[in-house]
């Protein structure tokens, strides 16, 4: 207690460079907010196109049910489907509506007939999909056949590389982060040294002298991590209803409180360690 | 209670701050450590509070070698030597009750018993009626107080007053001394570096007199002399006056 209030003193007493500390925390710390809530949206889609159907085969317009149904008992027989779902085009239209409920005006100019009706297979084996894709390709009604794991391996190529974005940029801005910090808390230590060499001499231990830097550090840390996290949490609701349209259908949003609170937890967990490694290595650097 | 044993102190320019020194201090003396600036008190000072090591030499306070006492080890020393500073090392920013608190919480003392105590040691140095002014709003005696009870508030068993008095008129001086007097009778060991000789003439008490990094006179080394002499002489009246008397009784006889 005695320690925070001297460090609460030694902040008040110069707030300018607690402004400039607590600037470089915040801006670390909400790249790392914006970079999580990436992965985890993308992990999400990810997801959510790894759980739909290996292949969904789209029908021409002019293709007759009797040829679909054929089609699908075909490749039933031939022992390599797992699963095959037709889905027609009223059952298409259902999904449509269901999809854009929230928009009257995309359900008005929508109708069953400009919907293809698909097939949505699985296969037992994944050696077997290209097979059963390429007999699907080969079938006169067969407009176009989707792969998910194209979709899904883009999807992931783009995490990967958000990722490398993400955690290069997180490292180069903590180093910045640790050096200012370094900086300012031995700004500090040297404006104090005549204190600090009173301390000593009437028998403060090193320790007792060098704690309210450490906290000072760890308060900075904080703080901007409690920051960045507001801010990036507010774009996120802000920005929720926009991005719940533009991603239809994918079950991201509402984004749990959970999430919320894990990544506040998570900051201000890595904050501490920010700003505790900073500030010791100011103490060691500028009390020997 | 304080042993210096043959402590030399070469500085790195090759200047020797003290050489060869060697003088006891018994549990609740008074000494006057005086003579001309660069004679050696301050080194003194600095070589019992450890903020200097010496070059040769032995140096012990209580059962402590302070010249092999572990880094980790000189708080605790530092805690037990109260030292009131020839430049005060007073933190302005500060109030007089903020400073004088300060080595409590170095100390650890809990908040309560180190106010209470605080309070008491301003009273005794005459300050209570300053402690919430910062040290720019007192006069040079009044800080010089601050000082001394800054030093005395951990109750130490030795302080050490460098040019206590430096600075300050005559009532002030001997305003001062009172209170170090005051405090030795209570059993604190006190070693004051000082220039007045008006202060140190007027009391009887040792006085180490230095010069060039050397003691050229130790009042209490001349005095067992003298004693010593004294004794030695009466032992050789009491001899011839005992042979007188043993050749007149044979005589007699």
């Amino acid at each position: 207690m005695k320690f925070i209030k001297t460090t609460w003193k030694n902040i008040r007493r110069s707030p300018y460079q607690a402004v400039a500390a607590i600037m470089i925390m915040s801006l670390t710390f909400l790249t790392i907010s914006f970079f999580t809530i990436l992965l985890f949206g993308s992990s999400k889609i990810i997801n959510f196109f790894e759980s739909k159907p290996q292949a969904t085969a789209f029908f021409k317009n002019e293709a007759k049910q009797s040829d679909m149904d054929g089609l699908k008992s075909s490749l039933e027989s031939s022992g390599k489907i797992a699963s095959a779902k037709f889905v027609s085009k009223q059952e298409a239209l259902k999904i449509y509506r269901e999809q854009n409920k929230n928009d009257p005006l995309l359900l008005d100019l929508v109708t069953a007939d400009i919907l293809p009706s698909s097939l949505e297979i699985s296969t037992v084996k994944i050696d077997d999909l290209v097979g059963v894709s390429e007999t699907l390709k080969a079938s006169p009604i067969v407009q176009e056949v989707i792969f998910q794991k194209d979709v899904v391996a883009t999807l992931t190529s783009w995490t990967n590389a958000l990722r490398t974005i993400g955690v290069v940029l997180i490292i180069v801005l903590s180093l910045v982060s640790i050096f200012i910090m370094v900086t300012i808390i031995g700004i500090k230590i040297s404006q104090k040294k005549e204190d600090i060499e009173i301390m000593k001499l009437i028998g403060a231990t090193s320790w007792h002298i060098r704690w309210p830097f450490i906290y000072e550090g760890i308060f900075y840390g904080i703080f901007g991590a409690i920051i960045g996290w507001i801010i990036s949490s507010a774009v996120l609701l802000y920005s929720t209803p926009f991005l719940s349209s533009f991603l239809k259908g994918i079950p991201i949003f509402p984004v749990p409180l959970i999430f919320f609170v894990g990544l506040l937890g998570l900051e201000i967990l890595l904050a501490v360690i920010l700003g505790a490694v900073s500030s010791f290595m100011a103490v060691l650097r500028y009390l020997k | 209670m304080i042993k210096l044993n043959r402590v030399s102190k070469k500085f790195g320019t090759g200047v020797f701050g003290l050489s060869n020194v060697s003088f006891n201090v018994d549990k609740g003396e008074f000494v006057f450590l005086v003579g001309p600036s660069g004679s050696g008190k301050t080194t003194i000072f600095k070589l019992l509070t450890r903020e200097i090591l010496p070059t040769e030499g032995t140096i012990i306070i209580n059962d402590w070698d302070i010249v092999r006492l572990s880094k980790a080890k000189i708080p605790h020393l530092r805690k037990k030597v109260g030292v009131i500073f020839q430049d005060l090392k007073i933190l302005m920013d500060r109030t007089i009750f903020e400073n004088v608190m300060l080595p409590l919480e170095v100390a650890g003392i809990e908040p309560e018993e180190s106010k209470k105590r605080v309070n008491d040691v301003l009273a005794q140095v005459g300050l209570s009626g300053h402690k919430e002014k910062f040290p720019i709003q007192l006069a040079g005696g009044e800080l010089q107080r601050a000082a001394i009870a800054r030093a005395l508030v951990l109750s130490p068993d030795i302080i050490l007053a460098d040019e206590a008095t430096g600075n300050l008129d005559t009532a002030n001086s001997w305003d001062i001394i009172k209170i170090l007097t005051d405090i030795n009778e209570k059993g604190t060991t006190i070693i004051m570096a000082t220039h007045n000789l008006d202060i140190v003439k007027n009391l009887p008490k040792r006085i180490i007199e230095m010069n060039k990094g050397n003691i050229v006179k130790d009042s209490k080394i001349s005095k067992e002399k003298k004693d010593s002499l004294h004794h030695s002489h009466n032992s050789k009246s009491h001899d011839i006056h005992d042979q007188k008397s043993s050749t007149m009784e044979g005589e007699q006889k």
